[in-house]
């Protein structure tokens, strides 16, 4: 069985961040030794100074785009930029055309991603047939398939019938409705927030209260059929109150949000660029600020990106473009921000983009690094400091709100199952034949004896 | 005010420009044989009080006061590019053009490219018999075919010089001063 | 001296470091500062004048091409952009495409980028969509005039007002002005707010709060929901148009008639105005509904001074905006 070692990392184990040498046996962490130690037969030996290293993020909101929207993304480039990112497991939205409502069109997927070879993919399945919103989807044969997340994501369940029933069955069958909250009565033709900025700039808005109505709406009914819900990319400070009361009272509910709504607000509009264009709407600081807090305390479980590729075609002019902004390459170093600047602890970090979604999408438990566990590593330099190019970017499209940003941390190497599925200054899969491993990094291969030395750092 | 490393000489003072004035109304009134038909046109921003010190002058030889007029170049302008310059004053004309005789009066006449402007505005407003041109200072440099009737003083004058005319209806006095750059010696 | 050459030494370095200064495309009122909404007066009043004699036309834009890009239905507005382009001797290419069917076929960026590659200096815009012109002036080189985005803004509309109760009063500094109607919606009232204020006029506008924009508390005016009070008070009454489309996507008023009743401006309310006052609508005009019939042909109407000060207001910004293109 091959050996990697991991060396000179601040590991987040169990008992905190420790300074240790992390040695993966296969698909599985072998154990944590002092930094230095010799490790016996080790085969690729990596440098993480100067590196955090997290169990695998795992990012409950992904739109991969396949099948159907190709141009925008594929799997295997979603793949790319998810590793890029230090995710390990993505959820893929069921919004695809052909929508992910049947076992066919979910194998496609898990076999696409399979073939990509880089990151593991969750398929979710719609909660309607076709998203149509009118009937339930064949429900039973995906959970019996594996799909735990149901979602109708980019439209909500309009049906309040349809929506306890989902409740109900989906409970029972041991997965998980997701929903878009978005009473679309509201926020017919609406374009940005309502609020004082779209007002002077004209255009629709969407109030919050349209999200808050559903958020309300799908927390009562959760509790009337003592079912778990899980609420998609909260935005508004009201959505926040009304899950940290429901979660006061017993309501099983969870509840995510994006790096965007963490970092953006409405003023971005103001220039009528359409990557800021996004559902639900970047909101006003008031927002901003209580959904943060949400995240801090816990009301808000978890940090998913809601990644959204568009083409340059359809991100040309406010009114026509379609919604929604890219996230996987950017949200760990976001959420670090955010970390760096005091907003939520490391604990709570690694709770909200690892263990957290992993546990509510269904996935093998994961948290702090320890023997015995999948050798699911993001490993993520601290203090690198870069700017956001999207030409850079390893997914497919461009559409990133960051642009010209400078951030603090970046991934520099992601592990799936024991392999190096990304490592930073190389473009995942470059020059390889498709359907292979991305790569595995030559350089470094046996460089160690019985009497190791320093492995270099490399660029 | 004037740009440092400049050096400012007098070359008329208001007595010479009281002079020049009288003598321009003299010839225009000799050549046009009187009043009759005259219509003088001011070039913005000078030419045009100095056209109203000529329609004066004329008024009290010959007891009739000329129609007067003033034009203004800025939509007329031939230097493509340049930021568009907002017209200092109206372009006006009293009488219709057609049959009379014009008068264009402007303060220093340089390339010419102003009066070539001045002219296609005065054809908006009629076809006159005539045009003439009266300026107070001829500095010579012309780059177009243009040649002035009427010249209050000729000067001889380096092209990297300024001619600076001053009137008393906007300066606050009347003078006209050649300003010349790096010299070195300043006065004024 | 009104002498010069064509070599750029002979202007004062410090005009043209001032002039480039301004933004270089017209999106919004607010693009414009007290200065250069003087020298807009200025040039409209002299193109008022231009526009009487025997041949109305100048030199000044001798050369340029102006693409005048109307994606929405319009007849005033592109017809007196059109016009003012050719008194200035400008070369114009009018394209009225509607927004929606040039979306499928050809995308808005390629279709400015390409009259662009053709010689275009420069673009008027209209589309249906709020900041379509902002987002052209992104992608092109030359500047972009915004002849009315969506709900947005519609400078030069605004710039017709002013111009009118300008060459009516000669000052609009303390003036109040009284706006009623869909401000929501509307793209005239967003830059007449800006416009007015910055002549130095107060604003105040009147609707039932479903035509109110969210956020209006921010707008530099004061807000009442009670027109028969506020009529008195007005200097100039300036009403919105009330479109029967709106009522129908979304109930903002249950009919058109409840509206006429409430915010409707009859000759009864006529009636209350001072004897200075004046009415003025941005056109076309609801007869009936925003403003009664007999309203609008009464002395006090500037309906119509509005619409003969359009292209002489449009010259005025085409000059001042595409002049100085290379």
């Amino acid at each position: 069985m091959s050996v990697t070692v991991v060396r000179n990392g601040q590991v987040c184990s169990s008992t905190g961040v420790v300074n240790a040498d992390l040695v993966i046996e296969g698909e599985y962490i072998s154990s944590l030794v002092e930094p230095g130690t010799p490790v016996e037969a080790a085969a690729h030996v990596f440098d993480a100074s100067g590196c955090l290293l997290l169990p695998g993020l795992v990012d409950m909101h992904v739109h991969l785009r396949e099948p159907g929207d190709e141009e925008a993304e594929d799997i295997r480039s979603g793949c790319a930029a998810a590793v890029a990112g230090g995710f390990t497991d993505i959820v893929a939205m069921p919004n695809t055309h052909p929508p992910q409502d049947s076992v066919g069109v979910v194998e496609f997927v898990r076999e696409a991603a399979a073939r990509a070879g880089l990151c593991r993919v969750h398929p979710a399945g719609c909660v309607t047939r076709a998203r149509a919103g009118k009937e339930l989807a064949g429900i039973r044969e995906l959970a019996e398939a594996g799909v735990v997340i149901f979602t109708d994501d980019g439209d909500p369940v309009r049906d309040s019938r349809i929506m306890r029933r989902a409740l109900e069955y989906v409970g029972f069958l041991g997965g998980l409705v997701a929903d878009h909250c978005e009473d679309i009565q509201l926020t017919d033709g609406a374009q940005m927030n309502e609020g004082e900025v779209s007002g002077w700039l004209g255009l629709a808005g969407w109030p919050s209260v349209a999200e808050e109505i559903f958020v309300a709406r799908d927390i009562l009914l959760a509790e009337y059929t003592g079912s778990r819900v899980h609420l998609q990319h909260l935005s508004t400070a009201g959505a926040v109150r009304l899950v940290r009361d429901a979660k006061a009272r017993g309501v099983m509910v969870s509840a995510e949000v994006t790096p965007h709504h963490l970092m953006l607000t409405d003023e971005k509009a103001t220039e009528y660029d359409p990557v800021f264009k996004v559902n639900p709407p970047l909101r006003t600081a008031a927002d901003r600020a209580a959904v943060r807090l949400g995240l801090a305390d816990g009301t808000i479980d978890i940090v998913a990106t809601d990644h959204a590729p568009h083409t340059p075609e359809n991100k040309e002019e406010w009114t026509e473009a379609r919604c929604g902004m890219l996230g996987l390459e950017t949200a760990l170093p976001l959420v670090w921000d955010l970390h760096r600047k005091g907003v939520l602890t490391l604990e709570r970090l690694v709770d909200a983009m690892s263990s957290r979604p992993a546990h509510l999408a269904g996935l093998e438990p994961r948290g702090p690094l320890a023997a015995g566990q999948r050798a699911d590593l993001c490993v993520f330099d601290m203090e690198h400091e870069w700017v956001v190019d999207p030409s850079g970017f390893h997914g497919k499209s461009r559409n990133t709100p960051y642009e010209g940003m400078t951030c603090t941390g970046r991934v520099r190497y992601t592990f799936v199952d024991g392999r190096p599925v990304f490592r930073a200054d190389e473009k995942v899969g470059e020059n390889k034949r498709p359907g292979r491993t991305a790569f595995l990094v030559e350089e470094g291969v046996a460089s160690e004896g019985p009497t190791p030395g320093m492995p270099g750092r490399k660029k | 005010m004037k740009a440092q490393g400049e050096a400012a000489a007098c070359v008329l003072d208001s007595d010479d420009m009281r002079r020049a004035v009288s003598r321009i109304a003299h010839e225009v009134v000799e050549r046009n044989r009187g009043a009759e038909g005259l219509v003088l046109v001011g070039i913005h921003t000078r030419g045009v009080p100095l056209s109203a010190r000529i329609a004066e002058e004329i008024a009290k030889i010959e007891g009739v006061r000329p129609s007067q007029g003033s034009v203004d170049t800025a939509f007329y302008r031939d230097d493509v590019g340049l930021p568009p310059r907002v017209p200092t004053g109206p372009t006006s004309v009293p009488v219709p053009l057609s049959g009379a005789h014009v008068i264009l009066v402007d303060d220093v006449l340089f390339t010419g490219r102003s009066v070539r402007a001045a002219l296609t505005a005065v054809w908006d407003f009629g076809r006159p018999l005539s045009v003439q041109l009266a300026v107070l200072v001829d500095r010579g440099h012309r780059e177009l075919p243009i040649q002035a009737d009427y010249v209050g003083r000729d000067l001889a004058t380096e092209r990297n010089e300024t001619v600076k005319v001053r009137v008393t209806e906007i300066d606050g006095f009347d003078r006209v001063d050649v300003l010349s750059p790096h010299r070195g010696v300043l006065f004024e | 001296m009104s002498d010069y050459s064509a070599s750029s030494d002979h202007v004062p370095a410090g005009a043209m470091q001032e002039i480039s200064n301004h933004p270089r495309s017209l999106l919004a009122m607010g693009d414009l500062d007290v200065h250069r909404l003087g020298e807009i007066l200025t040039l409209t009043q002299e193109f008022r004048s231009v526009l009487r004699r025997p041949i109305p036309k100048v030199p000044a834009l001798r050369g340029k091409t102006i693409a005048n890009c109307f994606f929405e239905d319009s007849t005033r507005t592109r017809c007196s952009f059109e016009l003012a382009a050719k008194r200035l001797s400008a070369d114009v290419i009018t394209l009225t495409e509607k927004g929606s069917s040039l979306s499928k076929s050809e995308s808005l960026r390629d279709t400015v980028r390409t009259l662009e590659c053709m010689g275009v200096d420069g673009f008027v815009v209209r589309h249906h969509a709020s900041g379509v012109p902002a987002r052209i002036a992104a992608w092109v080189d030359h500047p972009v005039i915004n002849g009315g985005d969506g709900a947005h803004e519609h400078p030069t509309q605004a710039l017709v007002d002013l111009a009118t109760l300008i060459e009516k009063w000669g000052s609009l500094a303390g003036a109040r002005v009284l706006i009623v109607g869909d401000v929501a919606h509307s793209r005239v009232a967003r830059s007449n707010v800006t416009a007015f204020t910055l002549a130095g006029a107060s604003v105040s506008v009147c609707a039932p709060p479903t035509l109110l924009p969210p956020g209006i508390e921010g707008w530099p005016v004061t807000v009442s929901e009670d027109l028969d009070a506020e009529i008195p008070e007005a200097d100039v009454v300036y009403l919105l148009r009330m479109q029967q489309e709106r009522i129908v996507d979304d109930p903002v008023v249950p009919s058109l008639c409840e509206y006429a009743r409430g915010f409707g401006f009859t000759e009864e309310r006529a009636r209350y105005l001072h004897s200075e006052a004046v009415v003025m609508h941005p056109g076309p005009m609801n007869r009936g509904v925003e403003i009664a019939a007999s309203v609008a042909d009464l002395p006090i109407s500037l309906v119509e001074k509005q619409v003969s000060n359009g292209v002489a207001v449009r010259m005025a910004v085409l000059y001042l905006f595409f002049a100085g293109i290379p």
